[in-house]
This record gives C-alpha cells, structure tokens and sequence, in this order.
C-alpha cells in the first residue's frame, strides 16, 4: 500500500505543474500584466509610468514563460511562471497583490469556511443516508414514488434559490436568525452557521438521496439479502445491517473525496451569508484580478482533489476486503 | 406520555418560545447582545479595501475609512454649498505666493505668463495629537519601546493589540512634509505620483533618488531596511518651522487647494513608517497600508476586512466643533441641532462586509444598518414619483421613519466618440470633419436620455447639457443652462425639449447619411459600440440604444467584451463609441474640462481625454480658465468652451447621477455630500429610538416553529406506525 501511495504522490507533480500551467495560461490570456496594475491602481491618472513600476515591484515586468533576452537556465528561471511557482511548490505562498501574506489569510479563512461545510457534510451525509434508507425500505410505495419525485424536483433548483428563500422565509418573514454574518466567538457564531448550513443541505439533498437510493435497491436485489431475509431479520435489520454496510463503498466514491475539498469552502454560499472564508476569498481574487491569490487556491484546490482521490483508494480498501492496492 | 405530561411539556414549550420573543435582544440581531445601546453607527461596506495607506488608497471603498482617521490640511465645510473650502488642521487657507523663474516675488495681479512658480505656506495649529499607537509608546526613560525589536520579538504579534502600551506625540509640520515625499517612496504606488510630479517642483526627480537610495540599500543587502526620507530634501516641500511648511508648485495651479484636502496629504509620522518596517512585521501583514495613524476623529481599532471594520472615536482628537452655518433651509432641516457640539458625535462605527444586496436590504429595514442606498430591485419598495415627477418615500418606508435622502452626484456618465475614428471623429480635412460633426449632433438628438434615465435608472438621474455637473462652478441651470445642439427651451414647462427626431434626420443628410446611407458608397452606416456588459439589465440597455440609433436609420453594433479588452480598446483608440465616466475629485471646473484637454488624449499621452478631442481654441480657453479663480470672467470662458464643446458633440453628454440614500429616523446631521469624504464625525444616533425600533420590528413569528413541530410529530408518528405495521405484517393477505 505505501508502494502504491508514493506512487500516487509521485503522479501528482506533473498533475499540479501542469495545472499550474493552465493557470496561468488562462489567467494571462484574460488578463495581462497592465491590466493587473490597472487594476490595483484604480482606474483614475494611471501613467504608463506607474504601471511600469507596480509591475516591476510585482515580478510582472517579465516574459510569461520563456525569457529570450536571457542567457542560459535564466531564460526559463527569469520569467513569471518560474518566479511564482518554484516557492509555491514549496508551500510559500507569498503575499497577494495587495500585499497581504497569502498563508496567514488562509489560516484565517479556513476556519470559517470549515465551519460551515463540516457540519453541511456531516449531518448532510447522515440525512441523506437515512432518507435514501427510509425510500428504499417503503420501496414501491407512494411515500417513494413522491419521494424521488420530490428529489428530483429539488436537484432541479439552483442553489441561489434555496439560499434567498431560505433569507426571505428564516430571516425576513420570520425573523428567526440573523440573514448573514458571522459570529464574534464561537457560541454567538453557532447561531450564524444555522441557516448557511441548512441550505448547504437541502441543497444537496436531491441529487444524493436519489443516488443513495439507487445504491440500496441495488444491493437490495442481492442474493445475501435474500439469505438474511430467511434467516429471519426484520427488515430494519437487513437494511441497516448489510444493505447500509455494503452499499458504503459506492457512496464513499463521491464521499471521501470531497472531505478535503471542505476547505476551500463554498463560493455562493459564503458571498451571500457574508461567512469570512476561502470560497469568498477565491471569487474576491478572481473579481480583482490578485493572480497571487488565484493561482495559490487553484494549487490547493487541486492538491486537495489528489489527496482526496487517494483517501478514497484508501477508504475503498478499508471497506472492502476484496480490494487491494498495489 | 400521559396527558398531564403531554400538557406540562406543550405549556413549558410556550412559556420558552414566548419569553424568547418577548425579552431580550432579537433572535435576528446580527450583532453581540451586549452592543445594543450604544452610541454607534453602523453601516456596511462591500468590497475589501486595498489600501489603507494614504498615499495609495483612492478608491471609495478605501477612502470612506481613510478619511475618519487622517486628517489634510484642509477640508469642505460640511453643509454649505457651493462646495467650500475651510481649514482642518490648518489655522487658515494658505495664500498663493506668486514667484517669476529667478524666484523673485511677484505681486497678486501678476499676469500668468510671468508666473514661474507659486508658493503655498501652510501653518498647522499647535497643540494636535495622534492616536495612541505603539509606534509612539516610549518607556519612563523616554525610550522608544517598538521601535528596536528583533524579529523573534515581532514573531507571534500579527495585530497591533499584540504591542499593549501606546502613546502618542504632537502633530508637526514635517509630518506633512514626510508624507508629500512618501509620494515617491520605492514600492508604494501613490495614484497621484505622475500628477503630482507635473506641479510639486523636484518630486518627479525625487522619486528617482528614493530608487536609487532603495537600489544602493538592496545592493546592500539591506533592501527591507527603512528609508528614511528625512535624509533626502525635496525641494517642492520644505519644512519652515514646527508648524508650518510650504509646498512650491511649476507655474499656477489653484487646484492645488483642493487636493490639500484630500489623505494624499494628510501627515504620516516617521516614527510609524518605521515601526512598521522593522523585519518581520510585513510578514505578520503589520504595515502602515493596513494599520493607519492618523489625528483624526477616529481611529481604526479592528482592522478585519473579511468582516467588519471598526473605528473608534480616537481620545486625542483636537477640539473641532460641529458648524453653526450652513445653507438657508439647513436650519429648519434640524441641520444645525448640534451647531457648537465637540465633534465626532458617535463613539463608535461599526462597518459590515455585506457584499451581496439582498442581506443589507433586508438588514437596514430590520433596523441593524443606520443607512442604505437603493438597489434597482427594492426602488419600487421604497420610493414612489409623485405627479410632478419628484421622488417620495414610500408609506410603507414612511411608517418605519426612513427619510430620503437625494443629491445630483458630481460625476458625469458619458457616450464618447473616438474622435481618431474616420467616419464619427472625421478625416484630416475639413469637410471629412464637418461631415462627422453633423454626425456625431445627429446622433446626440436622437438618444433620449431622459427616456434611459427614467426607464433603466428609475429617474435617477438628470440628462447632462454639457461636461458640468450641477454643483460645479460654470454650471448654468434653466434656459441659460440648455444644450441649444439637441434641446429648445419650453417657457410653458420651464423645461428643456428635446429637438424632434426630423431635426436629427436633416442633420443626417448634411452629413451624407440620408436615409442611414452613406451617399458616397450606397452603404448602410453601421456604428459600433464598445461596452463592457456583464448582465441582463446590460443587454436591454443596448437594446434600447440601438433603437436609439435606429431612429435615424443608423445600424448600432455592439461590442460587449470584458474591462481589460474594453480599456485596451479605449487605450490603443481602436473603439468607435464607447461609455465612459468621470467622478469629480474637487468641485473646480477644471476637474472636468481637463476630460477634454488636447494633451490629455488618451491615445497620444494616455491620459483622460478617452475621446481624443483636440481643439485648438478649446484648449487655450481651458489653459486661460484653469488658473482664474471662480468670477464672472471665468464663467464667461467656461461658457465659450462649452458652446464651442456642445456644438462639436464630441461626447453625447450622457447624464449626471442622482444618488439616493435611506436614512432611519434615529440618525441625524444627514446632508449628501458628494465631495467630502470625512462626515461620519457630523453623524449623530439616537441609541434609544433604535432599540426601541429593532426590538418592536424584530419579533420573531413563532407559529412557523409550532406548525413545524406539530408536523415533525405527524410525520414521525405516521412513520412509526407504517413501520411497525410492515415488520409485524405477513407475506400473505389474511384470507
């Protein structure tokens, strides 16, 4: 197994140099190094001057990729990409284009953002599975047929729906929570993450209840749950004994590989609740142009998505036996 | 559960929920429980600021905190109007003093041409103090306590509450004059440098010997080390005495007043540039761009831009008292309640990030924002026109206390025409030129602004009749005021009228366009557009402005593309139209006629004028108006270049803004100011009448909960019941 996982590590470097790669190619077709000045200089008396120095300040005043004034390795190490991305792959980040220390604001951010995704995933997960189990045990039924019914209904609403309906009917009509913010200490902002995680659920209620479903009335058709059913056991048994136990491993799929994508948060979800953290602080860079900033979430984004793919191998083997990496 | 049970749990529910509703702050309330009460404003803000510098920040978003807590010179007196000018830390309004080029002295009436430089003297009252900062925290010997730290002293303090002792020191001359040099400094990136390099005599040379000082520091080894600019004179900014300085400008520049009313020259102590550039601070984000010190009202004292922003009524304030005049009608308005009353009058300002409309519209009506603009989509919930075309407040605002609040902004909304285009800017000849003109007037009467304002803009806005807006000298308003190119004046309605469309169609056909054809060619005439749209509201603006076009058979193309390809366009004059616009930084006429200057082309010099209009006779008016003060002959020369401006069209004019703002009715001193950017310390709450207010809007509805545990047991009950009949139920029906 640790053969395997080196293995992996090993595959994810050309993986995150070319997403790197990408980055920047896309950022830089979109915007280029004046643009970025502009942008942080505003808009008003920029002289061509100021724009030169700002990127000269920067790291900006050189060729993206290939330096062809430069003389030997300098025309690869004296250009942007090799300037930003050699101590990014080092895991210092640098400060944004405004200044600010990237690391210390992810430290910052990161909490709030678990914050509410953490909850969202757990108790989410939890429900999700105990309705899917509920429908697959009234299988055939009209509590089912509504019930996906209802499912697919809801996986057909965009998430901007739930958050300003649940805005105008929690906050606005009722008046039962605060309609965004976030909280002071960790008690007051309990009362803060109710309603952002209560639409991160229903949200994704839809989609995974019906998909969960799925996996139980497929294993449901097994021949080991016909056995248990001889054998006696309630029906409440069999499910929750050896139907949940083995329909796991394909509900760990899409599982275990978003546990790290937690951190980096929910972008609609944190703008509109005004929760201080990574998603708004992604779609803030995006908005203003910080290619610091971008290009540093973007390399966690996708470092996070490889250690989740490989906690998923990981968790494959750990539920089932029958699975052996190598 | 038995029944008594059942009875006792369902009454201890009610009591729970009630005492919940009834006591207490509301469950809504966004802020601590204990916060009510205070003598605070609350207010939010959208985006991140940048900087906080006062070298660098320039932005609203930046300058609605930098404002409060540095403090220039000068300032604008807080109600009168026009806009005026008055002393802040200054004793008086510096005098120009005039200097031919072998700084001779040169007496008042000295025409231009001999003026080689001006010299303004600025004596700054004794007796100002900064905030407390550890930057000044000095121990009993009178050493400086943070000012020699290693980095492992400075290694787990990432907020400036981490240096507990504090102190503070007098306001002197050189602060200033530190600051006016800190607009060269190597890596700071001040907006005005360029601008300010073309009048501040040696700061454009300045600026090179600061980056060679740098680069000698760096070649060092020392490249984070502080400079101190103390070493290095500047001659355009020198220190006289304690309290005074002086500030030498190239030539005239009368405007100069006014930019010594805005943070770029507010005073930065030495001491706290270099307590922030000791290493290791900028690595904790510790610098002087996130934690200003200033003299002014307030002080930054949470600094979480993630969230909120709080400033803090800053106890070394000087002794500035709310002004007892004002505007006729200021009186009455209750604007001169507080006339004599030591400023700031709140304590505290707490600011928000909200950056989304719907959470701070809904949180200004619950009462937990003092303010709020008015987004497209609530404008019908909270203002209503009344017969005569006037903005009210609706009944349903009415009865919560909200007023209105509305002001022409000093910013001008414009359709440019890139005069380097052939077909709207003409060729090199005359006839070319004439032909575009006729063009460009044309297409100034067909699109009818008012028809824009009041269908995409809710009738917030006027259409404008030249460059000025209202409230800048040169303004003309009523007849006098008219644009005679597109409008006649309607003595019945007291109003300007758009000239009739078969006016525009003539035009057309002097032009060579008849019928939308260029008569050369037999071509349609197609025109295009350069905007950067981003939503639908955009598309059907250009819509509407191709139907626009299409009244005088113009075919309109629009090229929506993103802002840097859009700036890009504007910069390289490969746009043909494009929108533009333009904020007033100072209330002269020159802030505005600049926009039109020949050397301010934007494509020549990359400077302001996006339409690249050059006009001899307009630019040796705009030269001879620049430098005169506001008098009679300068609007008799504001008046030629505006006929001559309006008869060339080089801008379809476009509108001037209304802004309009809710106010509750427990905040007082609200007068829109579009120039001044420091009135928070004018604002007074009423702590009170708001609590009062937020409580009594803010009861929870509590039958929701009981219909939703009621159902909950329902569904539960049913569940459990379907549960319990399917595991003891048999494979077969009974017979």
């Amino acid at each position: 197994m640790i053969g395997y996982l080196l293995r992996r590590v090993l595959y994810a470097i050309p993986i995150l140099v070319g997403v790197n790669v990408i980055t920047f190619l896309l950022f830089f077709t979109v915007n280029t190094p004046d643009d970025m000045a502009r942008m942080q200089l505003g808009v008003k008396r920029v002289t061509p001057d100021a724009i030169a120095r700002w990127k000269q300040d920067h790291g900006y005043d050189k060729p993206l990729f290939y330096n062809a004034h430069a003389a030997g390795g300098a025309r690869v190490t004296d250009t942007i990409f090799y300037a930003k991305s050699v101590r990014m792959f080092a895991f210092d980040f640098g400060a944004s284009d405004d200044g600010r220390d990237i690391a210390h604001e992810i430290r910052r951010r990161m909490g709030p953002s678990l914050a509410v995704q953490v909850p969202v995933f757990v108790a989410g997960l939890g429900l999700y599975i105990a309705l899917a189990l509920g429908f697959a045990f009234f299988r055939g039924t009209a509590l089912d047929f509504w019930g996906v019914v209802i499912c697919v209904v809801a996986m057909s609403i965009s998430t901007m729906f739930y958050i300003v309906g649940a805005q105008y009917l929690i906050s606005k009509l009722w008046l039962w929570l605060p309609i965004s913010g976030y909280g002071e200490t960790p008690q007051d902002t309990l009362r803060f993450l109710v309603l952002p995680v209560m639409v991160g659920i229903i949200a994704g209620l839809g989609p995974s209840v019906r998909t969960y479903r799925t996996f139980f009335l497929e294993e449901i058709g097994k021949d080991y749950v016909r056995t248990a059913r001889a054998k006696g056991l309630t029906e409440g048994a069999v499910l929750g004994r050896h139907v949940l136990h083995n329909a796991l491993i394909p509900i760990l799929t899409g599982v275990v590989v978003a546990i790290p994508a937690l951190f980096i948060g929910g972008l609609l979800t944190e703008s509109f609740f005004g929760i201080p953290g990574l998603g708004s602080y992604t779609i803030d860079a995006v908005n203003q142009q910080d290619f610091a900033i971008v290009r540093v979430m973007v390399f966690i984004g996708s470092l996070l998505y490889i250690v989740g793919l490989m906690l998923t191998d990981l968790s494959y083997a750990l539920a089932d036996p029958r699975v052996k990496l190598q | 559960m038995n029944p008594h049970a059942r009875r006792a749990a369902a009454a201890l529910f009610t009591a729970l929920l009630a005492g919940a509703a009834g006591c207490g702050s509301p469950w809504n309330n966004p802020y601590p429980a204990d916060a009510s009460g205070g003598n605070v404003l609350y207010y939010a803000f959208n985006e991140r600021p940048k900087h906080l510098d006062p070298v660098q920040s320039y932005n609203e978003n930046e300058i609605q905190f930098t404002a409060q807590i540095y403090e220039p010179p000068l300032q604008y007196h807080y109600l009168k109007r026009p806009y005026e000018l008055i002393p802040a830390t200054a004793e008086r309004l510096p005098e120009a003093r005039y200097l031919d080029a072998r700084g001779k002295a040169l007496g008042a009436g000295a025409p231009s041409s001999a003026i080689a430089y001006t010299v303004y003297e600025i004596h700054i009252r004794p007796g100002i103090y900064y905030q407390p900062h550890p930057a000044f925290a000095r121990d009993a010997q009178g050493r400086a306590v943070y000012q020699d730290l290693a980095p492992a002293d400075i290694r787990d303090r990432h907020e400036l509450r981490d240096f507990p002792l504090t102190g503070t020191r007098e306001l002197k001359a050189a602060d200033y004059v530190y600051e006016i040099k800190r607009l060269a400094r190597p890596g700071l990136h001040s907006p005005v440098l360029g601008l300010m390099s073309d009048y501040i005599v040696g700061l454009g040379d300045y600026a090179k010997t600061l980056q060679q000082a740098a680069a000698r520091q760096k070649a060092a080894g020392r490249g984070g080390a502080w400079l101190d600019l103390a070493q290095y004179p500047l001659e355009g900014a020198e220190v006289v005495d304690d309290y005074t300085y002086r500030v030498k400008i190239k030539g005239q520049y009368p405007q100069f007043l006014y930019w010594l009313a805005m943070p770029f020259f507010a005073p930065v102590p030495p001491e706290a540039e270099r307590f922030f550039a000791q290493p290791g601070m900028e690595e904790n984000n510790l610098s002087l761009d996130w934690y200003p010190v200033g003299t002014g009202p307030y002080m930054l004292t949470r600094n979480d831009p993630n969230r909120v922003m709080v400033l803090d009524r800053n106890p070394n304030f000087r002794d500035e008292r709310y002004p007892d005049s004002g505007e006729p009608g200021d009186e009455a308005a209750g604007l001169l309640a507080d006339a004599g009353k030591r400023l700031p009058l709140a304590d505290r300002v707490v600011f928000t990030l909200e950056k989304e409309g719907i959470p701070y519209w809904n949180k200004f009506l619950q009462g937990y924002y003092d303010g709020s603009g008015i987004a497209s989509d609530n404008f019908d919930q909270a203002v209503q026109l009344d017969s005569r075309g006037q903005a009210q407040i609706t009944d349903a605002m009415r009865k919560q206390g909200i007023a209105l609040s509305t002001a022409v902004a000093t910013s001008t909304v414009y359709m440019g025409f890139n005069m380097l285009d052939p077909v709207v800017g003409g060729g090199p000849d005359e006839a070319s030129r004439a032909r575009a003109r006729k063009l460009r007037q044309a297409i100034s009467i067909a699109v009818d602004f008012e028809e824009q304002i009041s269908i995409f803009r809710n009738g917030r806005g006027i259409a404008a009749q030249g460059p000025l807006p209202p409230g800048i000298f040169g303004y003309r308003e009523g007849e006098a005021g008219i644009n005679p190119v597109v409008y006649t004046w309607d003595a019945q309605a007291g109003a300007p009228r758009r000239r009739p469309i078969s006016d525009a169609k003539k035009l057309m056909v002097e032009a060579g366009y008849p019928g939308g054809v260029d008569s050369r060619n037999g071509q349609p005439l197609v025109l295009h557009l350069d905007v950067t749209a981003r939503n639908s509201e955009d598309k059907s603006v250009l819509e509407w402005m191709q139907r626009q076009f299409a009244k005088i058979d113009i075919q309109l193309e629009p090229r929506p593309t993103d802002y840097n390809r859009f700036q890009d366009k504007v910069l390289k004059g490969n746009a043909q139209i494009f929108w533009w616009g333009w904020n007033a930084d100072y209330p002269d006429p020159e802030n505005f006629m600049f926009l039109l200057y020949g050397p301010q082309s934007k494509v020549a010099t990359q400077g302001e004028n996006a339409a690249n209009y050059r006009n001899p006779e307009v630019d040796r008016l705009f030269e001879q108006m620049k430098d005169m003060p506001n008098s009679p002959a300068r609007q008799e020369v504001i008046d030629r270049m505006t006929g001559i401006l309006r008869e060339d069209a080089p801008w379809l004019w476009g509108l001037h803004p209304k802004d309009y703002a809710l106010y509750h009715a427990w905040v007082h001193n609200v007068k829109p100011n579009k120039i001044a950017n420091n009135t928070l310390k004018y604002k007074r709450v009423d702590p009170v009448l708001r609590d009062q207010m937020r409580r009594a809007w803010n009861r929870p509805v509590l039958w929701p909960l009981a219909a939703a545990a009621v159902l909950l047991a329902l569904f539960a009950g049913l569940g459990m019941r379907t549960w319990r009949r399917h595991e003891s139920g048999t494979a077969r029906e009974a017979a």
